[in-house]
């Protein structure tokens, strides 16, 4: 009786997922998925490599620090670095007097000393970067109708994170004739911008690294485009992860302890099992 | 229960007497994992996973309990919360990544240890209410799981809670209501969250007292094994210490190891990044996947693309979901074969092989991919032959199907002779 039962539920089960199948293959040989500009023109970010990259990866400081810089000049016009604050700058190597310089280089919001009213006043170093724009609303207004996303996670928060930042910063390009010839209504609109690294091919940010030489290394490296896309993809990858280096090294002793261990284990489980066949 | 040759718990020390009197808490201890408690000796490594789920949901208790600390179920910071821990409080990252990582390791763990109940024929008499109680188990598990991954209000988060809370809404005439009453509203907010925390923090401790059940159960048979024979003399038997104290140390130890090199080197392989982009409930992610030990089940959700009769398509997949797991309860009644151990069972061995397992690796392939053709064929084909597997291949081949000769004993099998045999009347 139980398996009568158990056997016509089967049936149930099976013959709904043959119809199912049936109608979707048919469907699929009949009308064959049309292709879309996404698909054919979409790239994967570039093969680059970061000092933090593999398991001895440590920050390069000198390069963290011209990521910075990059940051500083011109990504914070757009975007927000929300979870950083400006004390996290002393692990990139910076002094305590420098570190409170930046910061009083920004202004955040606070409390008027001699009102009490709310005022923006410079920062100091137990504050979080602030956020370029009041609220979303003036974000978008400012920015044709997108949002810049805050930047402190950034290369956690898309699959293969900092060579996608890099990829995308150096990315801009006309767009290909051979995708306006096969999908002319894929045109990029106006106000947004052609980069093929970006998931639906348009956007709204315009190539915020336009020329070599827009920010001026204090240690002397060429900023070209390249570079300071690399630096502040280096940059990012500290922001989203700044225990990184820590983690690594930990995991280290972590692992030969654990090696250890199951060395002694193996051989004790080896010993006291030798007057036993299993 | 435990067999007659158990050794007996005997405290010599004056202060163990008087516990032993007051109150017998090392007698249980010596009785359940000491030397007074035989195990079959002829034990592969399959059977160390029950041990290993254990350390599993020790961790994540202990990791949880920590960032309990840290965190607030509050929609505005929730996500805020979990960065400053992982940021700011000592060590936070590591409890973080090992809560998140020792997810999975918990699930890779329990679906070994369910699989080798497959292949062994686990759930088979006198291992029935071990059985029960383990889906018991594996079903709190998953809904733990979830709610947990709604804490830290990434996208994923919110969006996995909208379409799996969705799922009820597929119920005929209360669904709607229903979904609303869960949610607390009608879609993921701050009510939801809250209770999604309060019960994450819970269910764990549910866990706790259902694996307790399920390890009484299994003390009173004793375990299975390769074999499927069940134990007969003293010398199919070694006492769980030292013997299976020194098995199961050692793969803490191997597992440790592996678990730790996914911390500490690859911990967010397996997370999705859209988790690490605060819930905005008006920007859908491009593709909306569980985590990974849901994909199965996801796929055979998804894999129902067409209305059945008067059922919605909607409605079958739910349906399908549920029963996928629900089956393993009718386990110990579908299956009539009198052998346990897969090894014996030519026939079931084959379908297991060549049947369940590419079936299963299908459907995890498939509920990670994007619902669009051909996984959705792939995951129909697979789940097509889940349910046949369980539903009607099993009854019937379990009735049909001749057996090999199996070894009189676990000593038989293992010693190639067994003593005992010729004075024992034939089984
Ligand atoms: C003029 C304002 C502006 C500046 C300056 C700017 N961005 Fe953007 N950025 C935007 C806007 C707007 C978007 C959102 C684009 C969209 O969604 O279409 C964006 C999006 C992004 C994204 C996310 C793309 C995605 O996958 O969603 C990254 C990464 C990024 N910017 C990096 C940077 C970096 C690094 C800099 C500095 C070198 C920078 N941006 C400077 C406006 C700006
Ligand atoms: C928190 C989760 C779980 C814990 C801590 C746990 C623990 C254990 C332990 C310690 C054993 C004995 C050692 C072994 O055979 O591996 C065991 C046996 C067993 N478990 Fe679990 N278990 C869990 C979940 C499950 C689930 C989800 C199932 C099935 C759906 C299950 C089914 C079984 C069966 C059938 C046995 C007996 C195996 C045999 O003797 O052949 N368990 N469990």
């Amino acid at each position: 009786m139980a398996r009568i039962l158990s056997i016509l539920v089967g049936l149930f089960f099976t013959v709904a997922l043959l119809w199912s199948f049936g109608l979707g293959f048919y469907t699929w040989t009949t009308e064959p998925a049309a292709a879309t500009a996404e698909h054919e023109f979409h790239l994967h970010p570039k093969n680059v490599h970061f000092a933090s990259d593999g398991p001895f990866g440590k920050f390069d400081n000198q390069q963290l620090q011209r990521g910075f810089q990059v940051y500083k000049e011109v990504c914070s016009a757009c975007h927000s670095l929300s979870h950083v604050a400006f004390r996290d700058l002393e692990q990139l190597g910076y002094s305590e007097a420098e570190v409170k310089a930046i910061a009083a280089g920004f202004t955040v919001p606070g409390t008027d000393p001699n009102t009490g009213e709310s005022a923006m006043v410079p920062g100091s170093p137990t504050d979080y970067f602030p956020k370029p724009f009041a609220n979303d609303i003036a974000a978008r207004a400012a920015n044709n109708n997108a949002v810049p996303p805050d930047l402190s996670l950034m290369t956690k928060a898309r699959h293969n994170g900092p060579a996608y930042v890099y990829s995308l910063l150096t990315g801009y390009r006309d767009q290909p004739a051979e995708l306006l010839k096969h999908f002319p209504e894929a045109k990029t609109p106006p106000g947004l911008h052609y980069n093929p690294y970006f998931a639906n091919l348009n956007l709204a940010m315009a190539p915020p690294l336009s020329g070599d030489g827009q920010v001026e290394y204090g240690d002397g490296t060429k900023s070209t485009v390249d570079q300071m896309a690399k630096d502040v993809a280096a940059f990012l990858i500290w922001t989203a992860e700044p225990t990184l280096e820590k983690r690594k090294q930990t995991g280290w002793a972590v692992l030969g302890f654990l090696l250890f261990a199951t060395i002694l284990g193996y051989m004790s489980y080896r010993n006291i099992w030798s007057d036993k066949k299993h | 229960m435990s067999f007659p040759w158990a050794n007996e718990y005997k405290p010599s020390h004056p202060f163990m007497k008087w516990m032993d009197e007051k109150l017998p808490l090392p007698r249980l201890v010596y009785n359940s994992v000491g030397g007074g408690y035989p195990v079959p000796r002829n034990l592969n490594y399959f059977w160390n996973f029950g041990f290993l789920a254990l350390i599993c949901l020790t961790i994540q208790i202990v990791t949880g309990i920590v960032m309990a600390m840290h965190y607030a179920a509050n929609t505005a910071v929730a996500f805020d919360t979990i960065e400053h821990t992982v940021r700011d409080v000592n060590w936070g990252w590591l409890f973080r990544y090992a809560h998140a990582n020792g997810a999975s390791a918990f699930f890779v763990v329990i679906y070994i240890h369910i699989f080798r109940g497959f292949y062994y024929g686990s759930y088979k008499a006198p291992r029935e209410m071990v059985w029960l109680l383990g889906v018991v188990i594996f079903l709190l598990m998953m809904a733990t799981a979830f709610m947990g991954y709604v804490l830290p209000w990434g996208q994923m988060s919110f969006w996995g809670a909208k379409v799996i809370t969705g799922l009820f809404g597929a119920i005929p005439l209360v669904g709607e209501p229903l979904q609303q009453w869960l949610l607390g509203g009608f879609a993921p907010d701050n009510a939801a969250l809250n209770r999604f925390f309060s019960l994450h923090y819970l269910l764990p401790f549910v866990i706790v007292g259902v694996v307790v059940l399920h390890i009484w159960a299994l003390h009173i048979p004793g375990s299975s094994n390769p074999t499927g024979v069940e134990v007969k003399t003293e010398s199919d038997t070694v006492p769980f210490y030292p013997y299976y104290i020194a098995k199961d140390g050692w793969a803490v130890g191997a597992f440790a190891f592996l678990f730790a090199a996914a911390v500490f080197f690859f911990p967010n392989s397996l997370g999705h990044p859209d988790n690490y982009i605060p819930a905005n409930p008006m920007s859908t992610p491009a593709h909306i996947v569980p985590e990974w030990y849901f994909w199965p089940f996801y796929a055979i959700l998804r894999a129902f693309t067409q209305d059945f009769f008067f059922i919605p398509a909607k409605l079958m997949g739910v349906l399908a979901m549920f029963g996928a797991i629900l089956v393993w309860f009718f386990l110990p009644w579908l299956d009539k074969s009198p052998v346990r151990s897969g090894s014996y069972r030519p026939t079931y061995k084959k379908f297991f092989w060549f049947g369940l397992i590419p079936a299963m690796a299908v459907l995890f392939y498939c509920g990670g991919a994007p619902a669009a053709e051909p996984y959705v064929m792939f995951s129909q084909i697979a789940a097509l032959y889940y349910f046949a597997h369980f539903l009607i291949i099993l009854p019937i081949v379990s009735a049909i199907e001749k057996p090999l000769p199996l070894p009189y004993s676990i000593t038989e099998a293992v010693l190639g002779k067994d003593d005992g045999a010729e004075l024992a009347p034939t089984a």
